[in-house]
């Protein structure tokens, strides 16, 4: 079976954002990089699929050339072979976004059973890129996977729900998005990280589209600090706690 | 909690390892109202000692940096946070395991023993994870261990809070520091300002912008240092506690490895120099994980993981064990690799501790409290003095250019006599592009290029023959040459002229520069115009703080000369004594003058040659100096020897020394004059006069009656150090400086070798030799004496064992040679009667 | 015009619909709901509460459940015919999802979790990113304007407005439409009988807990406070807990009345998933834990301590 993840460069940032001094892009100088914390279990699950059932794992981004270092480190807990869609470095919207996947998509030999995606990004969750793929591939897709088994060429998947479990099937090829939780995604080895230098990444440029949701500022959002009142050290504290909990009504 | 005081006996800023190691000792050492801030949390406010590996190879070639990981970590042991492990470093190449002997060598000069070394069989059977296949032995030096450096420093801190003589406060970010007439006055900060006399920066890496803050320079670099933890390792699964296994070092690729818990911490020192401006650096807030962590660069490491697979690969290469946590940790790093500590020369009462690493941490804090209460430390840190930097050197071209090369030499093989080869050509005498034609070799010294032989002296090799003592093996060849002995030989026969324009000179004028130089000075200093006085400086415990010539140009007008690599630190121990008043000042005429020395049987002559003055003996006195005519130039011209032979030192601004140059190369062309370089000056002439030098041989450990220097009579007035150095002079001493010869170099394998300096002396059944305040004795300088034919060593040895003829070991590279004591005390080896020098 | 899908479970309103509505109301004074789904014409009273004048009930024999691609479709009919400005909904998962579906059958930007829209050419939205921690400024070039609200950015208010008026229709679906469909559904992955998301109160913990064992405590204090557990991404990436209790970005994004967080530093995407609730409570050893920035009260201590005897503290108090 042939899988294919898509993955998205963003930056691991610590507990404050900082935003350039355009005020367009968070400062990454001091940050690294990694993909979203879904997408780590969207490869883990292709990884996983491909030692089940044989077959390939293909990494798929678009992002500055500088994202060859996290298809690298996907590459060396087990993917196939990467694909990076090249871009100047600004961030595309999501219709451009997903166009330029579908075109490379349809440009692979390879015709994927299954594409899986991260349920959101982190950095910019905009909640439709893969439902623009699967409509443009023409192909089913279900979201926010937190369990999925591929039996007999139909994907089943369970998303959890605020009062329970839904379950979904799909015949495949399908578009599946995954959430944390759906597995525990490995970390690289030594070995992997070296094989991984020798797995290929083809480039590719798409062209720049005029964005439709046109991003013009970033802001940090207001400072929620409310200068908590600190009732004490230690169990010494745990009356005045109860004092506030009697207050705002949690203890009758 | 309380609320930030607004005045301080001394205000420390930062609370890692050597922050809170300061507030620990200055409050032992009795001060109170001690304030420490840090802008991050307790206990880990993100600086390099959160994320350090924290183990402690206590061998180092610097007996400075020795000294101070040794007190370290018998203070870490004082404070339960020390686990011994044992350590290894394994050679992969005949080039390390040559460097391992002179590493075991080198720390048994410095009082580390239990150094052994190993074949790839024993280094297995200590570590089973290794793949002996790759490696030709390893160095194991059994006192290896590893600290917790944060918990020291809160035991430290609270330890100092707890006697009442100090407040910390978290949180707390300086936004200034206050200067007055070149005096700290206090640190303003984001909660209040606080007044005090003295600020010590221990910041780390972010130094360099708090010694901004105040007009101060603290020359470092943050730098990336790679780590990455892997497991769970399947082979530790039973480790109890954080460390178990030899930490092991892979000196030929640069890098660590280490068992940490379940998991393997992978270090290295190998990949590319990834150089931070302090400002780079993030605040807590932003940072993913610290402020000096930032994410791992995998590209950086690719080749690491390779090495590390090498040589373990039943852990690195199994597919099972994974990442767990990987860092680009920043580090600190300083254009020569030393710490930079002390009193900044620009601010008086802002004192630096800075580019301390964690095995150096607590011993430094100590040194340093005890300089800044007691006046001097116990363990001698001129090395890392922070006023050993010239202004170039504190650029950050400078900076970065140095780091960069030297970065990937932190486990390298460095020759002690290795040069750089980054920033160089900064400082040129008049005279560089003669010598240059001249092939001239330049070594750099404090900036200046000095030609240290000439390629144009080769044919003397051939006069001299088998007495210039060719060496055959590589490591004593490497930044040597023959010609040197051959200049020597040949300066000795006629005359030699030699650059000495890296000499730093300053004057010191007005009513009170008597009282100033006489207070620095051993030796007596008020003394008839005209003479030159050569005198040791000592510090308040009566050791060495410098030796330096001191001229008496008027009754109010002295001028100071001392050596390049070490003048800006003379020059603020002097500044440091000007009266407030005003009555005295310094000028640093270093870049106003440039120096020629002409020595040799043949001096008189040459110079005779081109002056009216008369240059005769009874004339021109040995130890006196005066202003002479040659051509059209005044020039002063000083008759003092470094290198045992008659002859003078010529001072002429710098723009006219060309002229001078000239003048003296043509008239010392009908005397067989050649150019002589420092090779001579620095060490075979001075090696066989027995001059001692400061740093090898006079330091703050040694006293002048140790080294042989006292005078017969003691100068009545008062000094630095008196009280001291008297105490001295009315006991016998138990030590003494001796000059050594070397009896037999036949190594082995047959070939001849020649000891190079740090060497240890041994017993002749192999035995360190101590004396009675646990001094080791070791060679402090070795070099070709030529004219004799010797190789010399020179050696402060135990005053019962320092008789003549003694025979005793040294051990070099490993093996061992008969040596015997030639000489005890300063009496030279070479013209014992100085019939030369005053002829 | 504004239309709002209003979003519901077998015939149960989506709370976070009725946010939505409110939204639109602020926009614009004309605004209408749909529903897809035949359950749906009983929330014609509570829609026409908040302010929507008419309803319009999507129903088709094959709509029995949720069925994303079908309401897209069925949206588009509607909204090609309606001609309105804008097409709000809820910032849910579900919401999201049938939204970005209309916008790909129309091939049309949309703007996912927005705090603040200004209809115009073009519209101009304020939307969240990075778990709510930055606003985007943007601007949307489309005639019609497809954007979801971000939950908690605003209150629901009602209008005393008369229900809705229903108006049916059936729109052409296409059997791709009903490829993927909820197959069976069952109730678990709660702690305490309470979902996270439901819970008045919740008792979270960190790493600070130390492991499985530690959570015994939180669990008997969640239930003594008739609450739930909840934990940070570290707790479930170490299986020490399931991952339906983790509260942050990559988790549940909660809201209680009462948020106690245990032995938590604050990482970004946890302080994402929480900062909303309306009272927070922190025990942690550490005074400068980020987690304390938006904490309202704090016990500086281990929570090995501070926990039991809370719990104790409180049924003494209760009596």
């Amino acid at each position: 079976m042939d899988v294919l993840v898509c993955l998205k460069r963003v930056p691991l940032a610590g507990g404050t954002l900082m935003l350039t001094p355009d005020s367009r892009d968070i400062e990454t100088k001091h940050l690294g990089f990694g993909i979203s914390p879904h997408e780590e279990n969207a490869v883990e699950a292709g990884v996983q699929l491909v030692e089940q059932m044989g077959g390939t794992l293909t990494l798929l981004t678009l992002g500055p050339s500088d994202a060859e270092e996290q298809l690298r480190s996907q590459l060396a807990i087990g993917a196939t072979r990467a694909v990076l869609i090249e871009t100047d470095g600004q961030e595309w919207d999501p219709q451009g976004t997903a166009a330029a996947l579908v075109d490379a998509i349809n440009g692979e030999e390879t015709k994927f059973d299954l594409i899986i995606f991260g349920a959101e990004s982190a950095d910019s969750a905009g909640y439709q890129i893969h439902i623009r793929v699967a409509h443009a591939l023409n192909l089913p897709v279900i979201t926010n996977v937190k369990s999925m088994k591929i039996e007999n060429g139909v994907a089943h998947c369970e998303r959890v729900v605020p009062n329970g479990r839904e379950h979904y099937e799909a015949p495949l090829p399908a578009i599946v998005t995954v959430r944390d939780g759906l597995n525990i995604p490995r970390y690289p080895s030594v070995p992997g990280r070296m094989q991984a230098r020798k797995k290929t990444v083809d480039m590719k440029k798409a062209e720049t589209r005029i964005p439709k949701l046109e991003k013009v500022t970033l802001a940090l959002a207001p400072s929620k600090d409310k200068g908590a009142q600190i009732l004490g050290k230690g169990a010494e504290a745990v009356p005045a706690l109860v004092d506030v909990l009697k207050q705002i009504g949690a203890i009758a | 909690m309380n609320k930030l005081p607004t005045k301080a006996q001394c205000v420390v800023i930062g609370a890692g390892i050597v922050g809170n190691g300061m507030v620990y000792h200055l409050a032992k050492l009795g001060w109170k109202n001690i304030v420490q801030i840090d802008k991050g949390p307790l206990p880990n406010p993100g600086g390099s000692t959160g994320h350090a590996s924290n183990f402690i190879f206590p061998v180092d070639h610097s007996k400075e940096m020795t000294a101070i990981t040794a007190e370290s970590m018998r203070q870490y042991k004082e404070w339960g946070t020390f686990t011994q492990t044992g350590g290894i470093e394994v050679a992969r190449t005949p080039e390390r395991m040559q460097e391992l002997a002179r590493r075991i060598t080198s720390a048994k000069s410095w009082g580390i023993d239990g150094g052994q070394i190993l074949n790839p069989a024993q280094v297995k059977e200590l570590v089973p994870y290794i793949d002996e296949s790759v490696i030709l032995g390893g160095y194991y030096q059994p006192s290896v261990g590893v600290v917790d450096s944060l918990q020291t420093g809160s035991l430290m801190r609270e330890k100092a809070i707890e006697m009442g003589a100090a407040e910390s406060f978290a949180n707390v970010e300086v936004l200034d520091i206050t200067v007055v007439n070149g005096c700290v006055t206090g640190v303003v900060t984001d909660q209040g300002s606080i007044e005090s006399n003295y600020v010590v920066i221990a910041t780390g890496c972010w130094s360099p912008k708090l010694a901004a803050m105040a007009g101060a320079h603290i020359p470092l670099t943050p730098a990336v240092h790679q780590m990455k933890d892997i497991g769970p390792v399947p082979f530790f699964k039973d480790t109890k506690g954080d460390i178990e296994w030899p930490i092991v070092r892979d000196m030929d690729v640069f890098m660590y490895e280490r068992q940490h818990g379940t998991g393997l911490e992978i270090g290295s020192y190998a990949h590319r120099p990834i150089l931070y401006s302090p400002e780079d650096l993030p605040s807590n807030a932003t940072a993913a994980l610290s402020p000096t962590e930032f994410a791992f660069t995998q590209a950086d490491f690719d080749i690491q993981d390779e090495h590390a697979f090498e040589l373990m690969p039943s852990i690195v290469g199994d597919e099972n064990v994974r990442e767990k946590y990987a860092i680009n940790g920043i580090l600190s790093y300083t254009p020569d690799g030393m710490p930079i500590l002390g009193e900044t020369p620009e601010v008086k009462g802002l004192w630096s501790v800075a580019a301390v690493w964690i095995k150096e941490g607590p011993g430094t804090a100590k040194s340093v409290a005890q300089w800044m209460v007691l006046g001097d430390s116990e363990i001698d840190l001129h090395s890392s003095n922070i006023a050993r930097f010239h202004e170039h050197q504190k650029s950050q071209f400078h900076i970065k250019a140095r780091v960069d090369e030297s970065f990937n030499k932190t486990y390298g093989i460095v020759h002690p006599s290795e040069q750089y080869a980054s920033n160089r050509n900064v400082r040129l005498s008049p005279f560089y592009e003669v010598e240059k034609e001249l092939g001239a070799v330049f070594y750099e010294t404090a900036g200046w290029e000095r030609p240290f032989w000439y390629e144009s002296n080769k044919d003397l090799v051939t006069k001299f023959g088998e007495k210039v003592m060719p060496r055959t093996a590589e490591w004593e060849s490497r930044w040597w040459s023959p010609i040197i002995n051959a200049e020597h030989l040949q300066m000795r026969e006629s005359a030699g002229i030699v650059d000495l324009s890296a000499f730093a000179i300053f004057d010191v004028t007005g009513p009170a520069a008597l009282a100033v130089v006489q207070k620095a000075a051993l030796r007596q200093m008020d003394v008839a115009i005209g003479r030159v006085v050569y005198t040791p400086i000592l510090g308040p415990n009566g050791g060495f703080k410098s030796d330096l010539t001191i001229m008496r140009l008027d009754s109010n007008h002295f001028r100071v000369v001392t050596g390049g690599a070490h003048g800006m630190a003379d020059k603020k121990w002097f500044s440091d004594l000007l009266p407030e008043d005003g009555s005295a000042q310094i000028f640093d005429l270093t870049s106003s003058f440039t120096t020629i020395g002409i020595w040799g049987p043949k001096a008189r002559e040459i110079i005779q040659a081109i002056t009216n003055t008369d240059m005769s003996k009874e004339a021109f006195k040995f130890s006196t100096c005066k202003i002479i005519e040659i051509g059209s130039l005044r020039v002063l011209a000083s008759r003092i020897s470094y290198v045992g032979d008659l002859g003078w030192e010529f001072y002429i601004p710098i723009e006219q020394g060309a002229k001078l140059w000239q003048m003296l190369w043509d008239s010392g062309k009908n005397h067989a004059m050649i150019p002589v370089g420092i090779g001579v000056y620095g060490t075979t002439g001075r090696l066989e006069k027995c001059y001692r030098a400061y740093g090898p041989e006079l330091e703050t450990e040694y006293t002048v009656v140790e080294a042989g220097m006292q005078s017969p009579k003691l100068k009545e007035t008062d000094f630095i150090g008196k009280a001291a150095h008297v105490k001295h002079r009315s006991e016998k001493p138990i030590t003494m400086l001796c000059t050594l010869f070397v009896d037999d170099h036949t190594s082995s394998t047959g070939e001849k070798r020649y000891m190079l300096g740090s060497e240890p002396i041994l017993s002749a059944d192999l035995q360190p030799i101590v004396d009675a305040h646990g001094r080791r004795s070791y060679v402090t300088s070795a070099g070709s004496a030529p004219s004799l034919g010797k190789h010399i060593l020179m050696s402060y040895l135990p005053t019962e064992l320092a008789v003549a003829g003694n025979r005793f070991i040294v051990e070099y590279l490993g093996e061992h040679y008969p040596c015997s004591v030639a000489e005890v005390g300063a009496t030279p080896v070479f013209d014992a009667s100085n019939d030369r020098i005053l002829a | 015009m504004i239309l709002v899908l209003v979003d519901h479970d077998r015939g149960e309103i989506d709370p976070l619909s009725l946010r939505a509505l409110t939204a639109a109301r602020k926009i614009d004074q004309s605004i209408e709901a749909v529903v897809i789904g035949s359950q749906a014409e009983c929330l014609a009273g509570i829609v026409g509460q908040y302010g929507a004048t008419t309803l319009h009930v999507a129903t088709h024999a094959a709509i029995t459940d949720y069925t994303p691609m079908a309401s897209g479709r069925a949206l588009k009919e509607l909204v090609e015919k309606l001609k309105p400005a804008a097409v709000l909904a809820a910032g849910s998962p579900r919401g999201n999802e049938q939204l970005a579906h209309l916008a790909a059958f129309l091939d049309i930007p949309m703007a996912a979790e927005c705090s603040e829209i200004t209809l115009g050419s073009p519209h101009h939205v304020l939307r969240a990113r990075w778990g709510g921690n930055l606003i985007e400024s943007a601007n949307v070039h489309a005639q019609l304007l497809v954007a979801t609200i971000v939950s908690f950015s605003v209150e629901p208010e009602s209008v005393s407005g008369a229900a809705a008026k229903v108006v049916a229709f059936e729109p052409a679906l296409q059997p791709e439409d009903f490829v993927v469909k909820i197959l069976q559904r069952d109730s678990g992955e709660t702690s305490g009988g309470i979902t996270l998301i439901d819970a008045k109160v919740i008792v979270s913990g960190g790493r600070g807990v130390g492991g499985p064992a530690g959570f015994g405590n939180l669990e008997e204090l969640a239930t003594l406070l008739g609450g739930a557990v909840g934990c940070s991404r570290v707790v479930t990436s170490s299986g020490w807990r399931p991952h339906a209790e983790q509260v942050g970005q990559t988790g549940t994004k909660v809201a209680p009345d009462l948020y106690i967080a245990a032995g938590i530093s604050g990482a970004m995407q946890h302080i994402a998933g929480m900062k909303n609730s309306k009272t927070i409570v922190v025990i942690n050893t550490d005074p400068e834990a980020p987690i304390l920035r938006y904490a309202d009260y704090a016990i500086i201590g281990d929570l090995h301590q501070v926990i039991p005897a809370l719990t104790s503290a409180i049924r003494q108090a209760k009596g």
